[in-house]
C-alpha cells in the first residue's frame, strides 16, 4: 500500500514536473518549430502545436494545448489567420499575459514576408479565405529568410543575454540558407513554366518562387473537399490546357488526385508541405530538398 | 550599316580581349544583384500591414438556429418523473411543428491590454430578447491566473460552459434538465488557474448570486452559490486527446417552487428552503487519425451528476389547497448520460447517446403523506446524423426515445439547422 502511494505520487509529480529552464517556445506549425530550433539551439525548448498530418486550419483548443500556452515565453505561429479557429482561445484561456498579441512574445510569421493571393472580395460564400491573403507562406524558402531575421531580432529582445547566441546562428543560419537556396534554385531550373493542378490552394508562394502554374484546383472552393462533378470540370479544363502534375500534402487526403491521375495519366507528386511531412524532410533544409526532388522525379 | 559595323567590332574586340572576360563577370554579377533585389521586392512586405487577432474588430457572429419537432406525446404534460424542476425552466423537447430556436447575437473582442469581453443576446421566437452570456475576463494576469465576472455559463462539467449550438444534439441532457433547468448560467465571478505543467490541470471557483435553478433568486448581501472545479487532460500520442474534471456546486435555495400532483391527485404548488450540493463527475476522449479530424474523428463523452439536497419543503406553499405544512426535506438523486460521436467521411457525423436518471431516496418527512415518491428512473435514448458542409453551417436530424415521464414514451424526431455568419467560430474542445 505504502509503495503504490510511493509510485503514485512519483507519477504525479513526473507527469506535473516543471522542466528545467530555456527560452520556451510553442510553435503553431512544424517549419516554425525547426526554424526556432535552427536559431535556438540548445538555448531554447521548442514545443511544435502540429504535425505535418494535420490541416492547421483545423485544430481544437486542446488542453495539451492550453498547457503549454502557459509556459510558453514566445508563440511563433504564422498568422494571416490560418489558426483563427484555435489560437485566440488558446492564447486567451493561458493565463500567460506574455503571448498574447501585441506583447513581445506573440510573433506572427505572415507579418514579415509579402502575402500573395490577398482577396479583393471577402464573403465566405468563396470558401475559407483568409483577408490577409494565402497564410501558406513556408512553401517559398524566400519567405523563410524574411521570417528568420525578423524571428531572432524577437528572440533576443526577450532573452537579451542569450542575444549574442542567436545572432551567431542566426548568421550561420542564414549563410547556409541563402546557398542552398541558390542551389534548389538551380536544381528546379526544369521546373519553370510547368502546369500543374493542385489539391488545395496553398501552394501559390512554391509556384511563384519556381515560375510553376496553377491551371486549377481540385478543391471546388478553398477548404471545400473535391466533389464529382468539380472532378469532371477539371478533366474538361485539363483537356485544353493540359498540366504536367498534380499536387497534393502529406496531410490531404489522396483520393480525389488519385482519381484524376488515372484519367489524365499524368504523375502525383504528394509534397511534405511542412517538416515532417515525409520522412526526408526531418528539417527545413531536408523539407525542401525533398520538395524539389519529388517535383522533379514527377517531372520525369 | 555603321551601327551595324560598329556592333560587331565591339563584340569582337571584347571577345578578344581579357577585358571581355571581366565585362561579362562584370554583368553576370549586376545581373545578379539585380535578380536578388527583384527576389527581395517579390517577398518582402511593401509596408507592414498590423495584423490583428481578427480582421472584425470587435467579433460579431450570429447564430441562426431553427427546428422542425415531431412528438408522439403533447409537450404540454412533459415532466421528469422524480425530478421536479421550477415552471420557467427550459425542458423537455419544446413546441410540436415547425419553430425558431434561439437565435444568438454575440460580440466579443479585446477591451484593453487588460480585457477581453463580450455579450451574448439570445433572441427567443417569442420576440424576447435574453442575456445568455455578458462577461469581461481578464487576459493580462500573469502566473496561470484569470478572472472572468459578470453572467457566464459555470466551468462546471463539461457541456455547461459551451453554447447549446455547439452541443452534438439538439437538446441538452436529461440529467442536466433535470438538475439545472438545462445549463447552469449565472452571474458572479470566477477564477482560475493554469498549472506551469506539460499536463493540463486547471483548477477555479465561481461566487455568483445563484439565482438560476437549483438556486433561487434571493434579497441577501454575499454569494448565493459557489462552484470548485479540476480539469485535467493531454494528448495520449497524436491520435488521442482527452479531459476529464470534477465539479462541486453549492447552492442555497430560498422558496423555489416546484408543482407536482399530490397524492391526491391535486396539483400542488409546494417549495423548497435549503441547500442543494452537485457533485459532478466528467470525460471526454477524442480520436483523430494523427490528430487530424478533418476526414475521421471520434468523440466519447459522459457526465456523471449526484445532487444531495436538504432543508424544508413547505407542501402547498401558495395556500391554494388550504393544507400548507412545512416538513424535513432530505434527497439524494442521480443521473448520466453516455455520447459517442464519429464523424465517417468529412461534414458527415452519427451520433448515439444513451442516458438515465437515478430516483434515488426522497424523504418528504412529515410531507411524506401528501408527496408522491417516484421509483421510477427516467431513460432516453437519442441518434442523430449531421451534415456539416462547411465549418459555418450544420443539419441535423435526430430521433429520441424519450422515457422522461413513466406515464408515457415519447417517439421524438427533430430536424434542426444550425449556422453561423459573422466572426469565425472557436474551435473549443
Amino acid at each position: 500500500m505504502k509503495r503504490l502511494f510511493i509510485t503514485l505520487s512519483v507519477m504525479v509529480t513526473l507527469a506535473f514536473s516543471v522542466p528545467a529552464s530555456a527560452l520556451n517556445i510553442f510553435a503553431c506549425e512544424p517549419e516554425w518549430g525547426a526554424l526556432s530550433q535552427e536559431l535556438g539551439g540548445d538555448r531554447v525548448s521548442v514545443y511544435t502545436a502540429t504535425n505535418a498530418f494535420q490541416d492547421p486550419h483545423h485544430i481544437q483548443a486542446r488542453p495539451s494545448l492550453l498547457a503549454r500556452a502557459r509556459r510558453a515565453d514566445l508563440v511563433v505561429c504564422t498568422g494571416s489567420e490560418l489558426e483563427i479557429g484555435w489560437l485566440p482561445v488558446v492564447l486567451r484561456q493561458s493565463g500567460n499575459d506574455r503571448i498574447q498579441p501585441g506583447k513581445p512574445g506573440y510573433f506572427e510569421a505572415a507579418t514579415y514576408v509579402k502575402k500573395l493571393e490577398v482577396p479583393a472580395r471577402l464573403d465566405r460564400s468563396e470558401g475559407d479565405i483568409h483577408p490577409g491573403g494565402n497564410p501558406h507562406i513556408q512553401t517559398d524558402p524566400r519567405n523563410i529568410s524574411h521570417v528568420a531575421e525578423a524571428l531572432v531580432q524577437r528572440m533576443a529582445e526577450i532573452e537579451p543575454q542569450n542575444a549574442s547566441i542567436f545572432q551567431t546562428r542566426y548568421q550561420d543560419f542564414s549563410q547556409h540558407w541563402e546557398a542552398a537556396i541558390k542551389h534548389w534554385e538551380m536544381e528546379a531550373s526544369p521546373l519553370k513554366g510547368v502546369a500543374v493542378v493542385s489539391h488545395h490552394k496553398n501552394w501559390i508562394y512554391l509556384y511563384t518562387w519556381l515560375g510553376m502554374h496553377e491551371v486549377t484546383e481540385l478543391e471546388p472552393k478553398p477548404g471545400v473537399e473535391p466533389t464529382a462533378a468539380h472532378l469532371e470540370e477539371v478533366l474538361t479544363q485539363l483537356k485544353l490546357e493540359p498540366a504536367r502534375m498534380i499536387i497534393r500534402a502529406a496531410y490531404q487526403n489522396d483520393r480525389a488526385s488519385k482519381w484524376l491521375a488515372d484519367r489524365v495519366k499524368i504523375p502525383v507528386a504528394t509534397l511534405p508541405f511542412t517538416v515532417g511531412g515525409t520522412d526526408k524532410a526531418k528539417d527545413l533544409f531536408g523539407l525542401y530538398d525533398d520538395t524539389i526532388q519529388r517535383l522533379l522525379e514527377a517531372l520525369r | 550599316m555603321v551601327r551595324r559595323i560598329s556592333i560587331v567590332a565591339i563584340t569582337t574586340a571584347l571577345a578578344a580581349t581579357p577585358m571581355g572576360a571581366y565585362a561579362t563577370d562584370d554583368a553576370d554579377q549586376r545581373l545578379q544583384d539585380i535578380e536578388q533585389r527583384l527576389d527581395r521586392l517579390e517577398t518582402t512586405p511593401t509596408i507592414a500591414p498590423s495584423e490583428s487577432m481578427s480582421s472584425f474588430n470587435p467579433a460579431v457572429s450570429l447564430i441562426l438556429e431553427g427546428i422542425y419537432t415531431n412528438l408522439s406525446q403533447d409537450p404540454e404534460g412533459f415532466e421528469i418523473s422524480g425530478f421536479p424542476v421550477p415552471e420557467d425552466s427550459e425542458v423537455g423537447p419544446g413546441k410540436r411543428g415547425f419553430s425558431l430556436a434561439e437565435s444568438e447575437f454575440g460580440i466579443y473582442a479585446n477591451i484593453d491590454p487588460y480585457f477581453y469581453g463580450g455579450m451574448n443576446l439570445a433572441l427567443t421566437p417569442e420576440n424576447e430578447a435574453e442575456v445568455e452570456e455578458a462577461f469581461i475576463q481578464t487576459i493580462a494576469l500573469p502566473k496561470g491566473f484569470a478572472i472572468k465576472a459578470g453572467r457566464f455559463f459555470s466551468a462546471i462539467g463539461y457541456l455547461n460552459a459551451q453554447h447549446s449550438h455547439v452541443w452534438d444534439f439538439v437538446d441538452a441532457p436529461l440529467v442536466y434538465q433535470a438538475m439545472f433547468g438545462s445549463q447552469y448560467d449565472d452571474d458572479g465571478v470566477q477564477l482560475k488557474w493554469l498549472a506551469p505543467t506539460d499536463s493540463f490541470l486547471e483548477i477555479g471557483g465561481e461566487l455568483g448570486r445563484g439565482a438560476a435553478f437549483p438556486g433561487s433568486d434571493r434579497d441577501k448581501n454575499g454569494a448565493g452559490a459557489g462552484t470548485l472545479f479540476a480539469h485535467v487532460g493531454g494528448d495520449i500520442g497524436f491520435s488521442n486527446s482527452w479531459r476529464a474534471g470534477l465539479s462541486f456546486i453549492k447552492t442555497s435555495p430560498q422558496d423555489r417552487e416546484f408543482t407536482i400532483v399530490d397524492l391526491a391527485d391535486n396539483e400542488a404548488v409546494n417549495s423548497f428552503s435549503g441547500h442543494s450540493r452537485l457533485y459532478i463527475i466528467d470525460g471526454v476522449w477524442k480520436y483523430a487519425p494523427n490528430g487530424n479530424p478533418y476526414y475521421t474523428n471520434l468523440k466519447l463523452q459522459m457526465e456523471y451528476l449526484r445532487r444531495h439536497e436538504d432543508g424544508d419543503v413547505t407542501y402547498d406553499s401558495d395556500g391554494a389547497l388550504g393544507l400548507t405544512n412545512t416538513a424535513s426535506y432530505d434527497a439524494k438523486q442521480s443521473g448520466w448520460y453516455l455520447q459517442g460521436v464519429y464523424q465517417f467521411m468529412p461534414y458527415w457525423r452519427i451520433g448515439l447517446r444513451t442516458e438515465r436518471l437515478n430516483h434515488g431516496t426522497v424523504d418528504y418527512g412529515a410531507n411524506n403523506a401528501n408527496l408522491p415518491i417516484s421509483d421510477y428512473n427516467p431513460k432516453r435514448n437519442s441518434v442523430m446524423v449531421d451534415y456539416s458542409p462547411s465549418e459555418f453551417s450544420r443539419i441535423r436530424l435526430q430521433f429520441a426515445r424519450d422515457k422522461a415521464r413513466e406515464s408515457a414514451t415519447d417517439k421524438e424526431i427533430f430536424v434542426q439547422y444550425l449556422m453561423s455568419l459573422g466572426a469565425h467560430g472557436a474551435h473549443q474542445y
